[in-house]
């Protein structure tokens, strides 16, 4: 089948009869990885899920998803779920929220090491402490018996890295992991993810609309825009050198410490235009309607083409950011 | 979790004492010259004046309800006037016809509205839970008394399983005394069931939407194990709630099932006193009722710490 941790053909995500994803496909190779940007709505969040076989009632995927020697599109739920927490896990946005706040962190890391290893009681949970040890927390063997509330935001947030870790997965997903952190901690949890998904050999699909940690932490990058992925390619050619214009615009509004000038007269770039709603996107490239390079031939839906980069583009900027388009 | 339980327990006083004043102020404004109606209209004054004297009922408002209160913390819930009985040893004779019924009518609502509530969240949608809201909606809708009448008509009189109404006291038969409870209970507990269910189907739907069920499955339960393990300990915390809120609901039923079933239970005891205004009688039953009451809903309140730390462990 595929080699790959996660091989993703032609993923389509269907909400009553319209399509939020349309045609996505990547692959990430073990040890890889990759993060998935863009913005609120562009379908990134619902590639995840489906990923995990978890979108809400309603959604339905199509394609094919290859993991683990399977589609995961075709198995039962039965055994998907022997799958989820194994080998591919998913870290969610808001840690809070997703923790039960009825049970102790502790048992409930347990409870995922028992229920894919077999681990007795006490082992697992001499496992967790270790976890919550790794995960650079102070006083583990205390704090495995807190209940989430009683957590700060990145103690919770380690916590739940340490559960999506604690059975080795091949792929890990994480969904905006560190949005709802204070500033100060996002940068620390990010750096304890990345050397546990390091130590495990773990493939990383990483969910941002921060630039500057896909920059940092992934080797291949995906711009999604209106459930498409317009442009694909390894980290540093797609940011210093970006093909699809939504790409360039994306990264223009970064906000560029160097840049700015000390009198507070920079100002910073916008792409103009909103994100179209599902039920109104444009006939052919999505973009279309916002794009200041669009012609009649837009009005086709470009094709994801290139090597080891590919941009769905019919008119692909080139040139180091920074100049005039 | 100690200063939660001590907060529980002020309010529980606090309101028992709030309680207290407001049945005695309703009873004796509402409750006219007692002495009067008790004696008939042809009572002289002469006998009225010391019947008055002879119950106190001439000292000031704040003295009598202070003697009321005493007496009940003593346990002496004061005397029948007309017949001299006790008030205490009328409630007791009572008790055997009403906490069954209105215990087993509890349980058999939520031995009803869990699986039924559950069943209707996990088929949303599907014409089967459509069904189920529907039977929760027509449950709803009917009177206790109605559904008394009706299980009464088919069961007692068109098939003749079951009696339609009296009581054989359980000293006498016990097997003939359940038997007059069951369609009481029934009655009692399907117009219960229908509204619980309803409040079990909303809480399961809640918390079946909620993060941490998706985190349940992202680590591996199916949907039924994240709804057993993760869901029904969270969607615990308002149908217990509810629960508590139902208890009232139960005691106003129990009043219409007793007397359309004609049990001797305690709620028809307080109607008939209502009427022969047995001042006494009728103000140390209902704040009996009132502690009853209230004291599952301290259950309820205390179970709540139990079930959430977060309530458990909040200073």
């Amino acid at each position: 089948m595929s080699e790959q941790a996660i091989d993703v053909r032609d993923l389509v995500v269907r909400a009553g009869g319209l399509r939020a994803v349309r045609g996505v496909s990547f692959a990430i190779p073990p040890g890889g990885r990759m993060g998935l940007v863009g913005e609120s709505g562009s379908g990134k969040t619902l590639t995840a899920l489906s990923l995990m076989g978890l979108l809400p009632a309603g959604l339905g995927a199509t394609g094919r998803i290859l993991h683990d020697g399977a589609d995961l599109l075709t198995l039962s739920d039965r055994r998907f779920s022997n799958r989820r927490g194994r080998t591919l896990s998913m870290i969610f946005q808001d840690p809070l929220s997703a923790l039960n706040p009825v049970q102790r962190v502790g048992e409930q890391i347990a409870s995922v090491i028992r229920r894919h290893t077999g681990a007795g009681r006490q082992a697992a949970m001499a496992q967790v402490v270790d976890l919550a040890a790794q995960m650079k927390l102070p006083r583990p063997e205390e704090i495995v018996r807190a209940y989430p509330h009683q957590l700060s935001g990145g103690q919770q947030q380690r916590l739940m890295i340490a559960m999506a870790l604690s059975c080795y997965p091949q792929l890990i997903i994480a969904d905006e992991p560190t949005t709802a952190l204070d500033v100060t901690v996002q940068r620390e949890v990010l750096r304890l993810l990345s050397a546990a998904v390091d130590e495990r050999g773990s493939a990383l699909l990483m969910i941002t609309h921060d630039l500057p940690v896909v920059a940092a932490m992934c080797e291949t990058v995906a711009v999604m825009y209106g459930g498409t992925i317009v442009e694909i390619g390894p980290v540093a050619e797609v940011f210093r050198d970006p093909r699809h214009p939504y790409t360039r615009g994306l990264l223009d509004s970064q906000p560029d410490i160097d840049r700015i000038a000390p009198d507070g007269s920079s100002r910073l770039e916008s792409i103009p235009g909103m994100v179209p709603p599902l039920h109104a996107l444009p006939k052919g490239c999505a973009f279309r309607p916002r794009c200041a390079f669009a012609t009649e031939l837009c009005e086709r839906m470009p094709p994801l083409e290139g090597g080891a980069r590919k941009a769905a583009c019919w008119h692909p900027v080139s040139g180091p950011r920074g100049a005039a388009p | 979790m100690i200063r939660y339980i001590l907060r529980r327990l002020a309010f529980f006083f606090g309101a028992l004492i709030v309680a207290s004043i407001l049945i005695f102020t309703m009873i004796r404004v509402a409750g006219g010259n007692v002495a009067a109606v008790v004696l008939g209209k042809d009572a002289s004054a002469e006998a009225i004046e010391a019947l008055v004297v002879e119950y106190g009922l001439d000292r000031p408002l704040p003295v009598q309800y202070f003697d009321w209160i005493g007496g009940m913390l003593r346990g002496d819930l004061g005397q029948s006037f007309r017949t001299g009985e006790s008030v205490a040893g009328l409630v007791v004779s009572r008790l055997p016809v009403s906490v069954p019924l209105a215990l087993s009518g509890l349980l058999l609502a939520m031995l009803i509205a869990l699986p039924l509530g559950i069943y209707a969240a996990r088929n949303i949608g599907k014409p089967s839970g459509a069904a189920v809201a529907l039977f929760s909606q027509i449950g709803i809708a009917v009177p206790v008394f109605w559904a008394g009448v009706l299980m009464s008509l088919l069961f007692g009189v068109k098939l003749g399983w079951l009696p339609t109404g009296g009581w054989i006291p359980w000293s006498v038969d016990p097997v003939a005394a359940i038997r007059s409870l069951v369609l009481p209970v029934v009655s009692l507990s399907v117009v219960l069931a229908a509204i619980l269910s309803r409040y079990v189907r909303t809480a399961v739907l809640d918390v079946m939407n909620q993060d941490y069920v998706r985190t349940a499955r992202a680590v591996g339960m199916t949907r039924t194990e994240a709804l057993i393990q993760v869901g029904l300990r969270n969607a615990a915390l308002p149908i217990v709630t509810v629960l508590g809120l139902q208890v009232a609901e139960l005691i106003g039923g129990t009043v219409i099932i007793e007397t359309v079933f004609s049990l001797p239970g305690l709620a028809r005891m307080i109607l008939a006193n209502v009427a022969a205004r047995e001042v006494i009688v009728v103000q140390s039953t209902v704040m009996l009722i009132i502690v009853f009451v209230m004291v599952l809903n301290l259950i309820v309140d205390l179970a709540y710490g139990f079930l959430d730390p977060r309530i458990r462990t909040a200073s």
